[in-house]
């Protein structure tokens, strides 16, 4: 990747990064720990992979992106903001009576948002109906979704993966964000997903496994997902729950609290180094 | 008595009759023979996609589908469209006011012999929560067709009931025209009105038979539109007739009568008999002995309106 890339897309990120915090603390609620865990990949897919016009967002053959793992929404409002879709101030309205930045994503509410998701397990399957979608009609759009490693436990997501594979949904990529903790703690203790490489080759997947803070990694397994026909594929992405502040690094507690103003500003300072 | 169908097979005949009129999509999850989608399978097959047993799935698929601009029907019995799926219809497709029409068939305690797991006396209770969503629970064959066509015409989530049971037709009138979210006063009275829906309408008129003979002049209303409800002919009968009763296939408790007593205690207040299923599961059994088993029969109905009118004030 060439480096004036890849600093655009470490900024891009890091700005995400900067929109989580400050959203979640004025918000005094929300999720930090896997809304910064995706931001690396919420950078790649808004400003380097999807056909996406901030200015149309409903442009009926841009690529479609549905966070299932909703509640990092945080995540995807610093996205969008930074993209274009909404003024970056409109980020610290989140979770606001009146707001358009609900706790959960709504498609209704807030430009960019192509579906609304947040009750985990939905999500996957309202993706892979958008890519069953752009089958029938013959488009060449592509359809993403995130889908959180503690998500995974819901029976739904592997119906959803079922049905996609089954319907050879090859416009479709989710992305299994392993970040290793859920609510209750570490994920193999809770209920023990793994091994999701193995378990969505089973249903029929692709299966691409890479570290989902590397640019050169993300970009690698979007440009495979691409190539491959016939079947969906999944990339498993290692990542750090509340990567980018040392604090909150692989810290369960950060899952769904909001740093105080102290806490934003040792954030902050340490995003902005 | 007229002809007999059941309103399943209207909606899968009213499916692939409508397929011309607008691109939809059609899901069920392996029930297509039972629900008649099958047919509208058959008719257009690239249109038609099964989802297997996962209707929980099935339903935020549908949504996925709508949001890219399409009319998907979504079936599977009423048990798991609206009962196992209702988390996915209320989240996926209701909350973001999605153009998905459940169409659920093997509505209450008519599916008969498979029994209580499979009899939903629940489903109207559910949807009638689940805000934006229209409900039809039509009367026969040939109100079961127009609903359809209103689903597809209609913005929005929207929750078509269908039983397993071949009932009367009786809307088969030159003139029948259906309105959604207006009751149809079918037969006229000033002593009582029955308030129905679905195959307890047939029902109701029998009743009035039976009303007839004691001299009672009971007025029966069809309400095909559980939600939006016609409150303006609910409160124009509780102030004509002073008295009445409600008659479903449905638990008492969150269907028909519940929508009908909390529209009039807020316009006329009068007494109101709640026919249904009293807050019970069903059990296996050939539909007229269930219906006599749990007292949908125009005997009980006649005899719930002869306790609302002696308890008018």
């Amino acid at each position: 990747m060439e480096q004036n890339k890849l600093q655009a897309l470490r900024e891009a990120a890091r700005q995400i990064r900067i929109g989580i915090i400050k959203s979640t603390n004025a918000a005094k609620s929300g999720h930090p720990g896997g809304s910064l865990s995706i931001a690396d990949i919420l950078a790649y897919l808004y400003f380097e992979e999807m056909n996406i016009d901030p200015a149309n967002p409903a442009m009926p053959e841009r690529d479609r992106f549905v966070l299932s793992k909703g509640h990092c929404a945080p995540g995807l409002y610093s996205a969008l903001a930074n993209r274009g879709y909404f003024p970056v101030e409109e980020l610290t309205t989140l979770r606001k009576i009146g707001a358009r930045l609900q706790g959960h994503p709504d498609m209704t509410l807030t430009p960019g948002v192509d579906m609304s998701a947040g009750s985990l397990g939905l999500g996957i399957s309202s993706a892979a109906g958008m890519a069953l979608a752009g089958k029938i009609d013959g488009k060449d759009y592509r359809v993403y979704t995130i889908v959180g490693d503690g998500e995974s436990e819901e029976g739904q997501v592997w119906e959803a993966c079922m049905f996609a594979s089954h319907y050879q949904l090859d416009n479709l990529c989710v992305i299994i964000d392993w970040n290793g903790l859920q609510i209750d703690g570490p994920v193999t203790e809770v209920m023990n997903p793994t091994p999701h490489d193995k378990k969505l080759e089973a249903f029929g997947f692709h299966v691409i496994s890479i570290d989902g803070h590397d640019f050169e990694q993300i970009e690698a397994a979007f440009n495979e997902a691409k190539t491959v026909k016939g079947k969906p594929t999944a990339i498993v992405a290692k990542t750090v729950k509340g990567k980018g502040v040392s604090f909150m690094e692989n810290k369960v507690n950060w899952h769904g609290a909001a740093p105080n103003d102290e806490q934003c500003d040792a954030a902050l300072a340490e995003l902005n180094a | 008595m007229a002809e007999k169908l059941a309103t399943r097979e209207a909606y899968g005949s009213a499916l692939v009759e409508l397929a011309e009129k607008c691109d939809f999509v059609v899901l069920d999850a392996d029930l297509a023979e039972a629900t008649k989608t099958i047919k509208f399978k058959k008719a257009c097959p690239e249109r038609f996609f099964d989802c297997g047993i996962a209707e929980g799935n099935m339903m935020s698929v549908a949504a996925g589908i709508a949001t890219t601009g399409k009319t998907v029907f979504a079936s599977s019995f009423a048990m798991f469209a609206a009962g196992r799926a209702f988390e996915q219809v209320r989240n996926s497709i209701g909350y973001p006011h999605l153009n998905v029409k459940i169409g659920a068939t093997h509505a209450g305690i008519t599916v008969g012999e498979d029994g209580a797991t499979h009899q939903c006396n629940e489903d109207i209770a559910l949807m009638r929560t689940i805000p934006g969503m229209t409900i039809v629970n039509p009367s026969d064959a040939v109100e079961a067709r127009a609903a359809v066509e209103a689903a597809l015409t209609t913005d929005g989530p929207f929750y078509l009931r269908f039983g397993r049971f071949a009932v009367p037709v009786i809307n088969d009138t030159p003139d029948y025209k259906f309105e959604l979210g207006k009751g149809v006063c079918v037969a006229d009275g000033k002593d009582v009105t029955i308030v129905a829906t679905g195959l307890m309408v047939s029902l109701a008129l029998e009743a009035k038979e039976l009303l007839a003979e004691d001299g009672i002049d009971a007025r029966i209303i069809n309400i095909h539109t559980i939600k939006p409800i016609d409150k303006d002919i609910l409160a124009k009968a509780a102030e004509e007739t002073g008295a009445l009763v409600t008659a479903e296939e449905h638990n008492i408790i969150g269907g028909l009568g519940a929508a009908v007593t909390e529209a009039i205690c807020e316009s006329c207040p009068v007494p109101v008999i709640r026919v249904g299923m009293n807050d019970t599961y069903g059990h296996s059994g050939t539909v007229p002995a269930l219906l006599e088993a749990y007292g949908l029969t125009p005997a009980k109905i006649a005899e719930a309106a002869k306790k609302a009118i002696s308890m008018k004030k």
